[in-house]
């Protein structure tokens, strides 16, 4: 395999990690981006999506099963996001850190309840037939540039996930609604906006789509009562840096972190590749806190 | 009228701490009970490999009870979880030590957990019986290591990888002690066998992303894989391989973290055809095996039994064997007679512990079939004595006990 393909190989793995960072961390953008809900049960949404497709590929067969899974993932994650929000992070508006014990409550009950009701072990989801092919440029198998299908199905859906949540926010009502309760509250709710009923609907969004992106991650990932928390540091991670409020700049982070991290692995171990990235997002942060598309205005000042 | 009031809250103080105190009390076992630690993973990403060695050992415990005990005792486990967190497995060691007072202590699986353990055990000179292959490189008299060392399990595979005719091995494994040191071991071998190392890469412990791993390995064109990866990331390293084209039909893979339990955990279509390096395996034809197997499955139907399994329920009956032998549940009197004990067969062949404090036994090559049992291509001549300090590796060190 020559040099040209090696990179060529990066550079593909590193957009692969990057759709699979926007996917894990888009819910997170609209809970935490949005409306600065510390949810740390984001992790365990990615979970539960991955076992509703176990079930549903265990009841539907491999091929449609999935299908169904990915549908079912997204609905019934966004159905328990909106029971949480109602139950629990209703309550707890405006005291982040409350929120944030709360929901690491809720992480670990939903880790147990995987663990009680499906084992400790973990389940096998594998992908469908049409899934499971390979696309080998210039070359074999071992010499070319391998595209798989599951990786090129991930890219896809991340970035229609994307299309379709800015479409939401950007030319909807209810989009408009949420940026207006994002740039100011009060004045939202002066005007008749029922907040409550908006920021319902967005946690349970980005449940939903978390629900989503577990779905489609069980094809390359375990599918375990722990498997969120492989994703949860990385989700934040993506937010933060990408600018809390802003999907531009959750894409924008993804991207350059996954196109970073598969960059720094051509030279060095995974291991150091992750320590340099964390090296250099503390020193981004340290420039620009605020993350690569950062919002100003008076009453975000005070946010 | 002051100094009375205050006396008395005084007083009331010290029977509610009293009081306290003493709902933290250990249960004292019932006089014609000894106690025994079983300490393992039961949460967290190791889950998925070590709650059944906790099943298996207290299967063995369920069967000496039933025939009498040992010493005229019944074994009463506590059973404690280490949460695939090393500290843990240290806490908790100590724990069972000093509150519990446990005559004994079998668990353990990572070499992390174990390095954590060793310093309770030497401290309070209790006796730990380890079930799990391990790097070797370890010489502690209160560890009893029935798991493989490296000459019992990796140097055997890689003399079959030889045989077969691989030239250039590519070695994968997790971040921590166990691969890097068997790494480092196959390394050596590697080069004195004239053949090639094509490349070495460690993922984090738990983590999921192979896709430049994979990369790496298609630059490196080898003949075949050595995988310690362990735990979780096996299942994302085969979903990606077969995912980028390149299932074990295709470039095989020879895994040492990899039993029955974990096949079934990944699928054994993602598996089929790779082959795993150990000292037990469930098809292995021994009558006495087939015995331990059908006990174990009629408490747990449809479980697979794999190696750790098969030296944690071992390792039971070789400590009461011990106690049996040296007529006490002194630490130190029972490692002793341990290893005076005469070869024996609970399902693995025959073995016996060496002076060394670790397991004479078979060494077997299996390939996955996709019934998710193993098909034994090769065995040992015979059982092979164990050597925690490998001669290339670490020349100079020996283990005397």
């Amino acid at each position: 395999m020559s040099e040209s393909t090696l990179v060529a190989g990066q550079l593909f793995n590193g957009i692969s990690v990057a759709s699979i960072l926007l996917l894990a961390a888009l819910g997170l953008a609209l809970s935490f981006g949005l409306m600065r809900v510390i949810n740390m049960a984001h992790g365990e949404m990615l979970m539960m999506g991955g076992y509703l497709t176990y079930v549903s590929v265990s009841v539907f067969g491999k091929g449609t099963g999935f299908v169904i899974g990915l549908v079912v993932a997204f609905i019934g994650t966004g159905l328990f996001g909106a029971l949480l929000e109602v139950t629990l992070i209703r309550r707890l508006y405006g005291r982040p850190l409350d929120t944030l014990l709360a929901t690491w409550g809720v992480s670990l009950i939903l880790q147990q309840a995987a663990r009680s009701i499906f084992g400790p072990i973990g389940v096998e989801v594998t992908a469908p037939a049409w899934l499971s092919g390979t696309l080998s440029l210039g070359g074999t198998v071992m010499t070319g540039l391998s595209i798989p299908a599951v990786r090129v199905f991930i890219i896809v859906l991340a970035a229609v996930v994307l299309g379709g949540v800015g479409f939401i926010i950007a030319r909807t009502r209810l989009g408009l609604l949420v940026r207006a309760v994002h740039a100011n509250r009060a004045i939202a709710e002066a005007l008749g906006t029922n907040t409550r009923a908006v920021d319902l609907a967005v946690f349970a969004l980005g449940t939903a789509i978390a629900g989503l992106a577990g779905s489609a991650l069980s094809l390359i990932a375990p599918v375990t009562p722990t498997v969120g928390q492989s994703y949860i540091v990385y989700a934040f991670l993506v937010v933060i840096v990408g600018g809390l409020g802003s999907l531009t700049g959750t894409l924008a982070a993804a991207v350059l972190i996954g196109v970073f991290s598969a960059g720094a692995q051509i030279f060095t171990s995974q291991s150091f590749s992750d320590v340099l990235l964390l090296l250099c997002v503390i020193a981004f942060m340290q420039v620009r806190p605020r993350g690569i598309v950062s919002q100003s205005s008076r009453a975000l000042e005070e946010a | 009228m002051r100094s009375f009031h205050s006396a008395r809250r005084l007083l009331v103080s010290i029977v509610a701490a009293a009081l306290c105190l003493a709902t933290f009390a250990p249960p004292s076992p019932a006089a014609d009970a000894v106690q025994v630690g079983v300490l393992q993973s039961l949460t967290g990403t190791m889950a998925i490999s070590e709650v059944t060695v906790k099943n298996a050992t207290l299967l063995a415990i369920d069967q000496i009870n039933a025939s009498g005990g040992v010493l005229g005792k019944q074994i009463q486990p506590v059973v404690e979880d280490g949460a695939s967190d090393p500290s843990m497995f240290a806490q908790k060691a100590q724990k069972l030590i000093q509150q519990d007072n446990v005559a004994t202590v079998f668990g353990g699986w990572t070499s992390a957990s174990r390095k954590a353990m060793l310093p309770v055990f030497e401290r309070f000179h209790s006796l730990l019986w380890y079930p799990v292959q391990f790097e070797g490189n370890e010489c502690s008299p209160d560890i009893m290591y029935s798991g493989a060392q490296p000459n019992q399990q990796i140097l055997p595979a890689l003399d079959w990888a030889e045989q077969k005719g691989y030239k250039s091995i590519f070695l994968l494994g997790s971040d921590y002690v166990f691969p890097r040191t068997a790494n480092l071991i196959l390394k050596k071998h590697i080069e004195h066998d004239g053949k090639t190392m094509a490349g070495e890469e460690y993922v984090p412990l738990g983590g999921t992303d192979f896709s430049a791993v994979i990369n790496k390995i298609k630059v490196a064109k080898p003949d075949i894989i050595f995988n310690t990866l362990n735990g979780d990331s096996n299942v994302s390293f085969f979903k990606q391989m077969a995912a980028a084209g390149l299932p074990s039909a295709k470039l095989p893979v020879m895994s040492f973290s990899i039993a029955e339990q974990e096949a079934k955990a990944i699928g054994p279509s993602l598996l089929e055809g790779s082959y795993a390096a150990w000292n037990y395996f469930q098809s292995l034809p021994d009558p006495v095996n087939k015995k331990f197997v059908a006990a174990y499955q009629a408490k747990y139907p449809g479980s697979p039994v794999d190696d750790p399994m098969a030296h944690g329920y071992l390792d039971v009956y070789a400590w009461a064997a011990a106690v049996k032998k040296a007529g006490s549940f002194d630490s130190d009197k029972v490692r002793k007679a341990a290893v005076a004990l005469a070869y024996s067969d609970v399902g693995l062949g025959p073995t016996k512990f060496a002076n060394n404090q670790s397991l004479v036994q078979t060494a077997y090559v299996g390939q996955l079939l996709p019934s998710g049992q193993f098909k034994i291509l090769w065995q040992s001549k015979g059982p092979v004595v164990p050597v925690p300090y490998d001669p290339l590796s670490f020349p100079g060190k020996t283990c005397v006990l």
